[in-house]
């Protein structure tokens, strides 16, 4: 169905290619899944499938990509919008029309689709997509599950032979992800439509693949295989497979309930082992952040509902909770961009919405969900000048970065860490991240880890909003839930993640009822056990 | 008549829009402060009572806020470099020696027939700004370029792209605003504007080429087997035919314009367009999804805008004592049954356009 044959793409200005030498050849009705770290190419590859790269993106493709047999050379990606549904990783972004049936028929009207079996298939999609309740609404009004769900019904409409989806779940929490796998899962198997996605967040999705496509970049070649075999070797893996592979398990289990069965024995082993104890940082600090009854609301929503809350120093603590819960309002409460509704919140002594900016950004640093907002200079070595003392944090807290390259040219790993240089140059005790996992790879994950572990070292209070139950269960202290602007649950990390399944991360569904919560936490367990 | 016309769906937008430029056109034709404020009240009204649940709608407050800054400012300028006719001196300012040849008069007498011609003078100018206001948000721009030809199809989506640069903008402002407060910076005044124009232009200019992009890959501007002259050929004939539309009703409201440039021109040009279309829906392979239907609830929306127009246009060339209320500003002015009766007709769209879908509640929390 998709064929690449010998493809290099170069983009323009670019000493290195993109991709080099790849061939691809991806059988129809498959669900091919596309895994490698963050700038080995993944999304290039992806934008060769419908002719984006290079007829959008610019620069130079050597080789011949055809999908169904088409030619993308002679054919513009809107030639081939019947054949391929192209997903970006913003919805947004990808959005043309106001309100949700209209998006939906928007490229059937461009396909001159004749109006009655137009108006089948938008009911057909709202139902198979469950949007059939919100048909009227404007897009923007939508949460960014049902976002991405629009997004991806406006290509399935077309009935393209081939879907494309780069992040389809990195916005969405835990049950949303769910829907959108379900509902792609039902079309590959109910319509034998060939679908092809790239993804960081493995543990949602390998277990539904068929095939997994390695891209490890830097000119390396592309790996096709066997969503088993390609993992016994992948360094990026979900921690249900890292856990296979360290327990020597075969088959490689890939979904909990493979792995669960697998770990028979381990449970009985860990049964009488106490799994090990958070760092004993919590009640040492000082109070920093103190809300109390904070009621927050937009034009009469209400975003927070009379939230008590105290942060203090040393913690690291997760804000989670379903799209549109409030998570994003109490970090921008907390960082003085709101003002409450009632209630009062203190940040370091005082109330962060009343103070100039200069003096809020030294109490509070808040990291916002695109971190390259926050930058506007055209270089790192500038955008470090401007912030004062940043380029040595960053230095500590990334490496060695080039300092000539345009912030927009770093990976998203290291423009998170020019970010927080960048924030924390103002040393405020309190630091403020909404979805800091978003794009990144497992290991620049591990290092935003250990970066704000070493933060929370140096008297300081980290909150975060996520979704990424894996961050949360390597790293947070303790465990905010909210819920239609009520905290609903509040407690240490393990106990809470381990109470709820939405929640819960790979290790500790397949270890329940004993209670760890990562491979690193087993494996300790194991080692301090007598042999 | 209770068909299925009158089931709840959005009105056809183009009848709002010609409802709209019937109130408007007679804002224009009268200086009746009683029949300006009739029409602000009769286009409240039918907003109030069909203006559907979308961001968009909301609209009508920033044409209502602008109006009343068009006329403060009417106002202010009158009172200091207006024209100071009339007899009765209010209060009399400091005045500028400028020497009389100038025409221009700093300061002064403030008269009450001026002040009122000025007021009166302003409050045209708002009502015509209120009555679009009211088509603004009861039927989107958006929704009345989706019903433009096939053949100007291309027109459309150009003027649909330049429009939503300025909400862009606006958004792409919020974002560079934040971030700046987040690295301590003012987030007001002229030179933290200074410092955001750049970043606000690019973030809006992004995001058009992401839409032209997102356009592309969803199949817009497919041509298929169609030859591009003819396609061209159509475009040419449609925009020929509606810009002489325009000249020629330009000419047929202006009094005094030559013979040629009204009737004739609108005649002719309605002629060019029609074969323009005509063309266009036969090379057009584009569908359209839903189209809004015109049924007998358009009809009387769009003839209710016809009467009010036609009323005062022919109230105000018949010379009816009461369109032109300036003369003697310290009684109250006759109000013409006339213009009365047709703004009451103008009002009928609040019952004759179909109810509106029902919503369900809009959360706008979406940060």
């Amino acid at each position: 169905m998709i064929r690449f044959e010998a493809v290099t793409a170069t983009y323009p200005d670019a000493a290195e290619p993109a991709l080099r030498d790849v061939d691809l050849d991806i059988a129809a009705g498959q669900l091919c899944l596309v895994v490698g770290s963050t700038g080995s190419g993944k999304s290039t590859l992806l934008k060769c499938v419908n002719g984006l790269m290079p007829h959008f993106t610019g620069g130079t493709l050597r080789g011949r990509v055809t999908v169904g047999g088409r030619d993308t050379r002679t054919h513009r990606p809107r030639e081939l919008a019947d054949v391929v549904g192209y997903v970006g990783q913003d919805p947004v972004a990808g959005f043309v029309t106001d309100t949700v049936e209209d998006e939906l028929a928007y490229g059937m009207e461009s396909l001159g689709v004749a109006p009655a079996t137009m108006r089948r298939r938008v009911e057909e999609t709202l139902d198979l997509l469950g949007l059939a309740d919100v048909r009227n609404r404007p897009l923007l009004t939508l949460s960014a599950g049902q976002q991405q769900r629009v997004a991806i019904g406006s290509v399935l409409v077309m009935h393209p032979q081939v879907l494309v989806l780069d992040e389809p779940t990195s916005a969405l929490d835990p049950p949303a992800a769910e829907e959108v796998l379900a509902a792609l899962t039902r079309l590959v198997h109910d319509l034998g439509v060939t679908v092809l996605v790239a993804e960081h967040r493995l543990e949602r999705v390998v277990q539904y693949a068929d095939a997994v496509v390695h891209v490890p970049g830097r000119g390396a070649p592309v790996e096709v295989g066997l969503p088993a075999d390609v993992m016994q070797t992948s360094p990026v893996a979900p921690p249900v497979v890292r856990l296979g592979r360290a327990r020597g398990w075969a088959p490689l289990p890939l979904s909990v309930r493979d792995a669960r069965t697998a770990a028979t024995s381990l449970r009985t082993a860990l049964a009488g082992v106490a799994p090990p104890e958070p760092p004993p940082v919590a009640a040492a600090g000082r109070v920093v952040v103190t809300a109390r009854k904070l009621t927050v609301d937009y034009d009469g929503a209400v975003a927070l509902r009379a939230v008590d809350l105290t942060v203090r120093t040393g913690e690291i603590v997760a804000v989670m909770g379903r799209n549109g819960a409030g998570k994003s309002s109490l970090l921008s409460t907390f960082a003085g961009l709101r003002a409450p509704a009632s209630g009062t919140v203190d940040v370091d002594g005082a109330e962060p919405w009343k103070l100039p900016a200069p003096e809020a950004v030294r109490r509070v640093g808040l990291i916002p969900q695109e971190p390259g907002d926050l930058l506007w200079a055209d270089t790192v070595a500038r955008e470090c000048a401007d912030a004062g003392n940043a380029a040595e944090l960053l230095r500590t807290l990334a490496g060695p970065v080039d300092m000539d390259l345009h912030p927009r040219d770093l990976s998203e790993g290291q423009r998170l860490a020019l970010a927080l240089a960048v924030v924390l140059s103002a040393a405020p005790p309190v630091l403020l991240l909404d979805e800091p996992t978003r794009g990144l790879d497992y290991e620049a994950k591990e290092r935003l880890v250990t970066m704000l572990r070493d933060l929370a070292g140096e008297d300081r209070a980290i909150v975060f909003a996520t979704h990424d139950v894996e961050l949360v269960a390597e790293v947070a202290t303790r465990v905010v839930v909210l819920a239609d602007g009520d905290v609903v649950s509040d407690g240490p990390a393990a106990t809470v993640v381990t109470d709820s399944p939405a929640f819960a991360p790979q290790v500790a569904k397949i270890l329940a009822p004993q209670r760890f919560l990562t491979v690193a936490a087993v494996e300790a367990a194991l080692a301090r056990m007598p042999a | 008549m209770r068909g299925t016309t009158r089931l709840p769906r959005p009105l056809h937008p183009v009848a709002w829009w010609l409802w709209a430029s019937g109130l408007a056109v007679a804002a224009g034709a009268t200086s009746n402060p009683v029949l300006l404020v009739a029409l602000i009240v009769v286009a409240g009204a039918v907003v109030g009572a069909r203006r559907p649940v979308t961001p968009w709608a909301s609209s009508y407050g920033a044409f209502l806020r602008v109006a009343l800054v068009v006329l403060a400012i009417r106002v202010v300028l009158y009172v200091f470099v207006g024209d100071a006719g009339g007899s009765h001196v209010l209060v009399r300012l400091p005045r500028l020696p400028l020497p009389a040849d100038w025409g221009v008069r700093v300061g002064g007498a403030i008269t009450e027939e001026g002040l009122v011609t000025s007021l009166e003078d302003g409050l045209r100018l708002a009502t015509v700004l209120v009555c679009i206001g009211a088509a603004n948000s009861l039927a989107s721009p958006a929704r009345l370029l989706k019903v433009m030809p096939g053949a100007l199809y291309e027109v459309g989506v150009a003027v649909g792209v330049a429009v939503s640069f300025a909400p862009q903008a606006v958004a792409s402002l919020g974002r560079v605003r934040r971030a700046r407060r987040l690295r301590g910076r003012r987030d007001r005044g002229l030179a933290a504007l200074r410092g955001m124009a750049v970043p606000v232009l690019e973030g809006a200019l992004e995001r058009s080429v992401d839409l032209a992009a997102a356009m592309d890959v969803r199949g817009f501007g497919r041509t298929g087997d169609v030859r591009a002259a003819t396609r061209r050929l159509a475009a040419a004939l449609t925009l020929a035919g509606v810009v002489a539309v325009c000249a020629g009703s330009y000419g047929l409201l202006t009094s005094g314009a030559p013979f040629l440039l009204g009737a004739p021109l609108a005649v002719g040009g309605s002629a060019v367009a029609v074969a323009g279309f005509a063309t266009g829906s036969r090379v057009s392979r584009r569908t359209r999804y839903r189209p809004d239907p015109w049924a007998v609830p358009e009809w009387s929306v769009a003839a209710s805008g016809a009467v009010v127009a036609a009323a005062f246009l022919v109230a105000s060339h018949a010379g009816l004592a009461g369109m032109d209320a300036a003369s003697n500003p310290t009684a109250v002015p006759d109000v013409p049954l006339l213009a009365l009766l047709a703004t009451a007709v103008a009002l009928l769209p609040a019952v004759a356009a179909p109810p509106l879908r029902l919503y369900r509640s809009v959360a706008s929390v979406t940060a």
